[in-house]
């Protein structure tokens, strides 16, 4: 087919054609806030407006930072548009000021904006494709958090979920994209320096983003969408100015899928050569008159080939065709394939004389691309057939035969009636049309009855001699001869489009299924919604009971996770179906060759790293459950189904990996915790009785005082801290009991301030409540306990002697209450890490030993009790400002005392 | 306090038995001790104890069944050793009988006020005391007449009520529910928030600075205890 890749595929040229007389869209894309993409793109835009370009700033944000500002400052801006919204006065981009000014080149900043409720179209990118379809150029920032597709795994990478996304197509019609790239070292620096932008409210969110791990991840997204996105562009380009390819982009590996045995060891060996050369890898499977001719063993091995190939990687590819060699060579050029990997025919010396050899076909019109010819061994159990498949329901309906029957008697009626105006042999072509009605309206072997009773009626009607079926002229003879054989050849053509036709419409409605499953299973992100939903899907697809059995999280048992209908246990022979099939990976059960007198037939549900699960499906009847097509149709939802599962599972793998780090590195903190601050208080009790033991009566009165007061203040100390500890594991097991009370906060710094007295010797402790504070919804033992470790912690870090305020404000829907010290404050990094567990403050010596518990206990216990506590440093001097706020409860929940007593 | 009491200690662990047995002994009580129930209760019949101390952790019976057997038998005051953070079990502790807790770890100090209030009260129990006074707080019960630093205070006759059973059993613990049982009657026994109210009123009245109250003292999860005039608590 050289006359094809010489002419530009006419895709390529309309998409080229579809871009005159638009604007171009050029994106700074970015891995993460911050990076910089609004002054790459304004650095970008002084640049073209040198080159005297109309650059004009539809709307930028600079939130503050100065050296974006200079750069804004010589280009000319469109005033925003103001919107009222509510109580709140927004801007937005003037879009109509814009297409009126019609500047050649617009700046528009963060793409994945929302508008303001009210605006002309919901979300600044629809704003961008109006104003690139009315020719303006554009260049616009985007972060790549932003991009719809990544949106899920970014979400389980950084945890956080970005509501504003944007359709990916937007970075496919972007003419350019710009990746703005920087060091996740650098952007945490710059984070620190204050020149990240971060939204007040979602400061602690935001500082948890900023994680290098996270980072990394996102960086190696943005790089990788581009690169894609680049390799996409290089396609396009090849396509629209009819290069034919391959074009040196990296290596492409096709492999040719057939029924043949060895195809499984081909696909294996392609997935080597693919991963050796880092290059990504296509299974093909060509179609052609002779695979239509296959029988339905045959076809399903061809898409279990497909599977594998798909499980292994690939992507993968069915085009129809005449022969083969040429589609193979046609599709490789097309998509700059670089090595194509076929089996060495088994066939015969002969059969390859008469049909021609693919192989040889290949390496002689391939060029520059490389064939690998690979002699594989045939993999028995994929040549082993594994499940019996029903046949399909043989129709024979005799409506179809009557009304064969009837159409020849319509043809001999009409042929009678136009007998005086045509001739004889005119008659025939009457007779042909009903065959074809019948093969277009039953199929085959009703058209060959038709056949068959025309040649015979035309014969007895109209050939004389008439009424008899002997033949006096012997051209006549001739003639009926050749009405029959046209008539039977009319039959097969005629029945075989109809086939082709109805097989195709089937086949569209089941991709179109599949498809629109697919994307329901892309976004179910819980794994009890995905079963549940894929349970429904087979079943109201297949018409059968559905039940999906997945293994239990500890051991390698089996257990029954979703039905459809719903049903809570399968009997005892039937889960033992399922654990065989689970063991071997194997089909198993009804129709199969392992068990098959089992109700039920048990698929392995299937991925690339292995086994993640098993479909059953069973429908009334005995015998063989599926046709081939629906065994076609199950297999396809089940691999669908197995992705799923493993993608669920892979992201909570992540989530659970994640904690155990965190777990492994708490381990560690709390020995180094346990070993120091249980010896230390041990050490000086420890001295302080052996010293008086030994020399009591050496010691005067003062001095035993002394060593007294030791033994008390650190016994108390330990005390304190195998109290944080308990809190902390009563916390971390869950076993915190609210008892949860309307209570007097007041009433309760009351209580503290007495049990902390020893504490706050040193301290001078200054008490502010505002008067009629309201009660609030409380557990008093705990929420005392944040308020002593809150003194505690102010009177280890603030000099003896210095001043701590508390102070207690109704503010709003809130109470507040600031223990407020005067020690060295908090370094600003520290100010979130201060409430991790076995965090502290790096220790200046005169610092008293700290657990790092007891803020972790605080924030701890306040969120369970529905507050939360935040830390800032003092602005008027040093000191530090930890904050409580507790929600005040509707005033419905307070019952007034004063009137239930008189 | 020159007088010498019986005190039986009950408790499995010898090291508190040493050093309460020492300390009681130095300020001249007799003292009896067990390291188990079935111990305590044989020399709670033979030994006659004015005060009991016991441990809700015992290796036989639970300290509850301990604390009901007792009442059964006597009217000897209970205090029961309680760990900290376990008020449920204090609560319980106090309904079925005991007269007061003190949290392990606890200080010598601490026991000795607590046992000195409760002698206090066996020795009292047949009449109320006609009158309370403790720094410049004086409470006349029979008078209905409380003043402050000289001044009359002003009581709801709620506020009164509940003033009078403080002062009844000063130095004492009262649980919640007791509280409100007595002033407010059984129905309204859970109502934790009407008593919240009214103490808080109480000691805007009575309370020097009512942030840091030195009067009536709130026990957490437990109840409220009226504190002992400094010279019957050293």
């Amino acid at each position: 087919m050289p006359d094809r890749e010489a002419r530009p595929s006419p895709e390529a040229l309309l998409d080229a054609a579809r871009q005159e007389g638009r604007g171009r869209l050029k994106i700074f894309l970015g891995a993460a806030p911050g990076v910089g993409k609004t002054y790459a793109m304004l650095l970008s835009a002084q640049a073209k407006r040198r080159e005297g370009i109309d650059v004009v700033v539809g709307i930028v944000e600079t939130h503050g930072r100065r050296e974006t500002e200079a750069l804004l400052d010589e280009l000319k801006v469109i005033p925003r548009r103001e919107v009222e919204y509510k109580t709140h006065r927004l801007t937005e981009m003037d879009i109509d000021a814009i297409l009126k000014r019609r500047p050649q080149l617009l700046l528009v900043d963060e793409l994945a904006h929302t508008n303001a409720p009210g605006s002309r179209h919901l979300k600044r990118y629809l704003d961008v494709e109006e104003l690139i379809a009315a020719g303006i150029d554009v260049f616009t920032t985007l972060n790549i958090q932003h991009v719809e597709s990544l949106n899920d795994v970014i979400a389980r990478i950084t945890r956080i979920r970005v509501r504003e996304t944007v359709p990916d197509s937007i970075l496919d019609q972007a003419d350019d994209i710009e990746i703005v790239d920087l060091a996740p070292d650098d952007l945490i620096q710059r984070l620190r320096d204050g020149k990240v932008y971060v939204p007040h409210q979602a400061e602690r969110a935001v500082r948890h983003y900023f994680q290098p791990g996270n980072l990394t991840a996102l960086r190696e997204l943005a790089l990788r969408r581009t690169a894609q996105r680049v390799d996409d562009q290089l396609l396009s380009h090849m396509r629209a100015h009819a290069i034919a390819g391959p074009w040196p982009a990296g290596d492409r590996v096709l492999v040719c899928i057939s029924e043949a045995g060895n195809t499984p060891g081909l696909i294996r060996y392609a997935r080597r050569t693919a991963d050796r050369l880092h290059a990504p890898w296509t299974a093909l499977s060509v179609e052609t008159a002779r695979t239509a001719h296959l029988n339905d063993q045959q076809r399903d091995r061809i898409a279990d080939h497909l599977r594998l190939a798909e499980r292994l990687g690939a992507s993968t590819i069915t085009i129809p065709g005449r022969k083969i060699a040429d589609e193979i060579i046609g599709y490789a050029r097309a998509n700059n394939i670089t090595q194509i990997v076929i089996g060495k025919s088994g066939r015969s010396r002969w059969f390859e004389i008469m049909h021609g050899s693919v192989v040889h076909d290949l390496v002689r019109k391939t060029g520059a691309i490389s064939v690998h010819v690979v002699s594989a061994e045939t993999d028995e159990a994929s040549a082993a057939r594994q499940v019996t498949t029903r046949r399909q329901p043989a129709s024979f309906p005799l409506a179809s035969y009557a009304g064969s029957a009837g159409a020849v008697l319509v043809a001999v009626g009409i042929g009678s009636l136009v007998e005086r105006f045509i001739g004889l042999q005119s008659i025939s072509l009457v007779f042909l049309m009903g065959v074809l009605c019948c093969a277009i309206a039953w199929g085959l072997w009703p058209a060959l009855l038709a056949s068959l009773a025309s040649a015979l009626a035309f014969n007895f009607f109209f050939i004389p001699p008439l009424y008899t079926f002997t033949i006096a002229d012997p051209e006549n003879v001739v003639s009926l001869f050749f009405f029959a054989l046209v008539a039977v050849i009319v039959s097969n053509l005629t029945a075989a489009t109809r086939a082709q036709i109805i097989s195709a419409r089937a086949g569209a409605k089941t991709t179109a299924e599949l498809y629109a499953f697919s994307r329901k299973l892309a976004g179910i992100g819980a794994l009890d919604d995905l079963l549940w939903a894929t349970a429904f899907q087979v079943s109201s697809m297949l018409k059968s009971s559905t039940v999906l059995l997945l293994p239990e999280r500890d051991a390698d048992s089996l257990a029954l996770a979703s039905a459809y209908p719903p049903e809570d246990r399968l009997d005892e022979a039937d889960m033992a179906a399922a654990r065989w099939c689970w063991e071997h990976g194997s089909p198993t059960g009804r129709g199969s060759d392992t068990l098959p007198g089992g109700k039920w037939l048990f698929l392995p549900l299937r991925t690339g790293s292995g086994t993640v699960g098993i479909i059953g499906i069973e429908r009334p009847g005995t015998g063989p459950l599926l046709t081939p097509d629906e065994r076609r149709l199950l297999d396809a939802l089940a691999d669908q189904v197995a992705v799923a599962i493993e993608r669920i599972s892979l992201a909570r793998g992540l989530a659970e990996a994640r904690v155990l780090t965190e777990t492994e590195r708490l381990r560690a903190a709390l020995l180094t915790s346990i070993s120091h601050d249980l010896r230390t208080p041990l050490a000086s009790i420890l001295g302080s009785v052996s010293s008086l033991r030994s020399y009591a009566d050496k010691y005067d009165a003062a001095d035993r005082d002394e060593l007294l007061a030791t033994l008390e203040g650190e016994a108390e100390r330990l005390n304190r801290f195998v109290g944080n500890l308990l809190d902390m594991t009563r916390l971390e097991a869950g076993g915190i009991e609210l008892k949860l009370d309307l209570t007097d906060a007041a009433e309760i710094v009351g209580t503290v301030l007495e049990r902390a007295g020893s504490v706050l010797a040193q301290h001078r402790v200054e008490v502010s409540l505002m008067p009629d504070l309201p009660m609030l919804r409380l557990d008093p033992i705990l929420f005392e306990q944040v308020l002593f470790n809150l003194l505690d912690n102010a009177a280890k870090y603030a000099p003896a002697g210095s001043r701590i305020d508390l102070v207690a404000r109704h503010d709003g829907d809130v109470v507040a209450i600031d223990v407020i010290d005067e020690g060295p404050g908090i370094p600003p990094d520290d100010l979130e890490r201060i409430f991790d567990k076995f965090y502290r403050v790096q220790a200046q010596d005169r610092q008293r030993a700290g657990t790092g518990l007891g803020l972790a206990i605080c924030r701890g216990f306040i969120e369970a009790q529905g507050g939360n506590i935040t830390a800032r440093n003092r602005r008027d001097r040093l000191g530090a400002v930890l904050t409580l706020r507790i929600p005040v409860p509707d005033a419905s929940e307070i019952r007034e005392p004063m009137a239930a007593n008189g | 306090m020159a007088n010498s009491y019986t005190v039986l200690v009950v408790d499995d662990e010898p090291g508190i038995l040493r050093f309460v047995r020492a300390s009681l002994k130095a300020v001249g009580h007799a003292v009896v001790t067990a390291d188990n129930a079935a111990g305590a209760l044989a020399l709670l019949a033979t030994e006659k104890p004015d005060v009991v101390i016991l441990d809700l952790g015992l290796p036989d019976r639970s300290g509850f069944d301990v604390i009901t057997e007792i009442r059964r038998r006597s009217q000897v005051p209970i205090i029961v050793l309680s760990a900290r953070g376990d008020e449920r079990s204090k609560v319980q502790a106090l309904d079925l009988g005991a007269d007061d807790y003190i949290a392990k770890p606890f200080g010598m100090a601490e026991l000795m006020a607590r046992i000195r209030a409760a002698l206090r009260h066996r020795f009292q129990a047949q009449g109320e005391m006609p009158a309370f006074v403790s720094g410049d707080l004086a409470v006349d019960l029979v008078r209905r007449h409380v003043t402050r630093a000289g001044q009359e205070v002003k009581l709801s006759p709620k506020e009164f009520e509940l003033l009078r059973h403080l002062v009844a059993h000063a130095g004492k613990v009262l649980t919640h529910r007791h509280l409100l049982r007595e002033v407010w009657g059984p129905a309204q026994a859970d109502e934790v928030q009407y008593l919240r109210v009214f103490i808080r009123g109480l000691r805007q009245k009575l309370e020097p600075d009512p942030t840091r109250p030195t009067h009536i003292l709130t026990e957490l999860g437990v109840g409220y205890r009226l504190q002992l005039p400094p010279e019957q608590r050293a």
